[in-house]
């Protein structure tokens, strides 16, 4: 009985001397990385040789949000699709993906292992504003570059402190400008009733919308938001009603979309011109609420949605197609999200190839100074452009509407830095 | 063989070697960020910020007797106590741990009116309503916590004279006040208030007409253990340097308690082991699957509680007993009467409450509550 003690520290430093051993990693390698020479001397090599380069992703692969972990698997078919070609520049990507859960401080933890542990050349995408929020000041502060973050908040383009961190998608400022856009020029009085979900997604396009529509004939009549935990929004939608709007703008994520759709298609007694965001936008989303319901509805968008038949014959499509069988049989190519990950990982195969030197500090630049570049899972018309002063890859969308059982394309694309300008800082 | 265990039984060795077990302890943990890499570095700061938290928790739930489903609000009320105090006004971190220490235990104070009248899983149910709730309304207080989008401050950054990087500087801060914490939760339940408490716990009625106050007790109990968590979240904020509502959804709480019990209830170094339970094991289920990393880290919290119900740190006890169970009787047989040898099944909970253990408080009986162990595998999904 009175052994306890002395087992118990002679077990404690066992398991102490055991982890020691056991973790081949110290603080000395942080001596490893490594330099480049000739014209980019000095530059940093961290990851990346003449065979192969490493790149890292923190994905929500479990918890509240693990609906868009897939995104990785997109991702991955994508490099793994390139390697089989012969690589990126003749080099093999190397793709580790991460979970965080949807939990910053696990974001945090994934980051440090990927930069210190798996030496990665770059954190390519970290999914949601509060995980990359929260990683952002160390990957600055290490001089990794974070390119193409999976979040449209539009902090990422406007924020200077930070020029490791770039993001990709059309921000939601400017996904609301093109809604605006479109009713200046087809409804110069509408009257818009809001219905907003409670975080920085919805309050970012909300923001953006009523910035783009000060001094119109556009008036937001009502607004009405819901928490992501609420069941439902049905009781939004019946306050919403009541302000006799001609337009609604309906800015969900996918669950609420659905409701919100279904609430508008039973009230026979009003019926706006129905605008959902691109968010909710998914065949997944409408299909639920039934094809003959959702007709008419406004929606915008910028890369090529897989379930879409007119992208049927596409050479793009078809090869993203028979990747995601190959690689991951598991996944459904119809799903929007792998398709948004090859679309992400093919426009950072363009980044990669326009890199003057092959060091972190090369893609920091490179990712900064894209000039249309033309990415084949983008839409016609969409291209990535960014500048010392611009550091919005897409700011371009187009209008849809729903008609019959599929989205068409209407309009020419809407390039938003000619239309409002650059997004004030 | 009967000389030896007298002489290390005698007052004076057992100190000498609780002596050296704590210099060892603490020689390995001023050593360790020396020798490991900075991420495994950050990973040991959060296991010892979430030990201070699932401390807190243990006053309650292991030594209390009552359940807790709320404590990630605490923690986030202590996380956002620091946060807006450092991003309204220049002062330095280490002036936001009284301040978040002393309002999370004014917080718990309140919430501890309700423990009066509830019980069991009623209070669960009271305090899981505080953590579900706490989130929306950060998000709405948008002009003070910076609403969905969070709040970004300066971290913990080490003074020159250290000489120290930046892990390392946190790390050893973060250690400081985690032994403080740890040291006072122990000495706590030394005091009269622990023994209040463990008799509340193990019989109310019983405890009252000993003189024990029961609405003085249990409300101060909740007190502590929110100012432990309100102290964890602090430190949280130091660390992460970044604090937004998301990060403190009603699974931090159920993670919180899960962890407790995986780690040990009513143990001093329970919180210890479940905290780094907590933080390893959901890396480890990533590599083990990728596909679907919450199945491996509820199967593996499963099987935990199978083989070690009493908790982690009720776990070399156990695996003392199974091994004396086998030897001979000459060497184990010594101080153990024929009845209990014929009952195995009962074995390891006899032995476990008849021991002493020197670093766990005298009164650790290992005895768990029926309902605290049985609540987490229930609702721990993610």
């Amino acid at each position: 009985m009175r052994k306890t003690t002395a087992l118990r520290a002679a077990a404690a430093a066992t398991a102490a001397l055991l982890t020691a051993t056991a973790c081949s990693s110290h603080r000395g390698q942080d001596a490893q990385d490594t330099a480049a020479d000739g014209a980019c001397k000095g530059q940093q090599t961290t990851g990346i040789t003449d065979e192969t380069i490493k790149l890292g992703g923190i994905y929500p692969l479990s918890g509240p949000a693990s609906a868009y972990g897939t995104i990785s698997k997109g991702v991955a078919a994508y490099f793994k699709h390139v390697n089989d070609k012969g690589g990126i520049d003749g080099r093999k990507v190397e793709f580790t993906v991460r979970d965080d859960g949807y939990q910053p401080p696990k974001a945090v933890e994934e980051a440090r292992r990927l930069v210190e542990r798996e030496k990665v050349f770059a954190v390519f995408q970290t999914l949601g504003t509060p995980s990359t929020a929260a990683v952002w000041d160390y990957l600055d502060k290490q001089k990794v570059p974070q390119p193409f973050v999976a979040t449209g908040a539009s902090i990422w383009g406007t924020d200077d402190k930070h020029p490791w961190t770039i993001g990709w998608q059309p921000n939601y400022v400017s996904e609301a400008r093109v809604y605006a856009k479109y009713l200046k020029d087809e409804k110069p009085k509408a009257k818009v009733a809001v219905l907003f979900q409670n975080d920085d997604f919805g309050k970012d396009l909300l923001g953006g919308f009523k910035e783009a529509v000060a001094g119109s004939g556009i008036k937001v009549v009502a607004e009405e938001s819901y928490e992501v935990t609420d069941p439902s929004v049905s009781a939004q939608m019946t306050s919403l009603a009541r302000s006799k709007a001609d337009v609604l703008l309906n800015i969900t994520t996918p669950k609420f979309g659905s409701q919100a759709l279904a609430a508008d298609a039973k009230n026979t007694k009003w019926n706006p011109l129905h605008i959902v965001n691109n968010v909710s936008s998914s065949a997944t989303v409408l299909q639920p609420v039934g094809f003959k319901n959702v007709q008419g509805v406004v929606s915008a968008t910028y890369f090529k949605d897989p379930a879409d038949p007119q992208w049927a014959d596409d050479a793009e499509m078809k090869a993203y197609k028979d990747a995601l069988r190959k690689y991951a049989p598991d996944s459904d190519p119809a799903n929007q999200f792998n398709a948004y990950g090859w679309a992400a990982a093919s426009s950072l195969h363009e980044v990669l190839d326009g890199m003057k030197c092959p060091t972190r500090e090369g893609l920091r630049d490179a990712v900064r100074d894209l000039k249309d570049v033309k990415v084949n899972m983008l839409l016609p018309g969409v291209t990535l452009s960014t500048g010392p002063d611009d550091a919005f890859p897409i700011e371009t969308m187009q209008l849809m509407r729903f008609k019959g059982e599929r989205w068409q394309l209407f309009g020419e694309p809407v390039d938003t830095r000619k239309e409002f300008g650059p997004l004030a800082k | 063989m009967s000389t030896i265990v007298a002489t290390l039984g005698t007052d004076r060795s057992r100190r000498l070697r609780a002596a050296l077990t704590v210099l060892l302890a603490a020689a390995l943990a001023v050593g360790a960020p020396f020798y490991f890499a900075p991420f495994q570095v950050f990973q040991l700061t959060m296991v010892l910020l979430y030990a201070v938290a699932l401390a807190g928790l243990n006053l309650l739930v292991g030594f209390g007797g009552q359940i807790s489903l709320g404590h990630g609000a605490f923690f986030a009320a202590g996380a956002y106590t620091a946060a807006v105090m450092l991003d309204r006004y220049d002062i330095g971190h280490l002036a936001t741990l009284p301040v978040a220490a002393a309002g999370c235990f004014l917080l718990g104070l309140g919430f501890g009116v309700p423990a009066l009248r509830l019980r069991g899983l009623y209070l669960a149910l009271v305090t899981l309503a505080f953590a579900v709730f706490l989130p929306p309304l950060l998000k709405r207080l948008e002009p003070v916590t910076g609403g969905s989008m969070g709040l970004t401050v300066d971290k913990l950054q080490p003074p020159a004279w250290s000489g120290l990087a930046e892990d390392q500087w946190m790390y050893f801060v973060v250690l400081a006040v985690t032994a403080v914490a740890l040291l006072l939760a122990r000495n706590l339940l030394r005091s009269r208030v622990g023994r209040a408490l463990l008799a509340v716990r193990d019989n109310e009625s019983a405890a009252e007409v000993m003189g024990v106050r029961l609405a003085l007790h249990k409300t101060l109990a909740f007190a502590w253990s929110a100012m432990f968590a309100g102290v964890a979240g602090c430190l949280y904020t130091w660390v992460i340097g970044f604090v937004s509502p998301d990060s403190f959804s009603f699974v931090l709480s159920i993670t919180l308690l899960a962890g407790l019990v995986v780690g040990g209830l009513a143990s001093l170094y329970g919180p210890l082991l479940g905290a780094a339970f907590v933080m390893y094991v959901p890396s480890v289920s990533q590599d083990v699957s990728e596909a679907a990393p919450g199945v491996v880290f509820g199967l593996l919290i499963i099987a935990v509680m199978f083989v070690a119900p009493t908790g982690l740190a009720g776990l070399p006890g156990r695996v003392r007993a199974a091994v004396a169970d086998r030897l001979p009787r000459t060497t184990a047989g010594l101080d153990r009467t024929p009845e209990t040898e014929s009952a195995p099944d009962t074995e390891p909970e006899s032995r476990a409450a008849s021991e002493p253990s020197a670093t766990v408080t005298p009164a650790d009986p290992a005895v768990v509550d029926a309902e605290p162990v049985g609540a987490p595998p229930r609702t721990e999904k993610e």
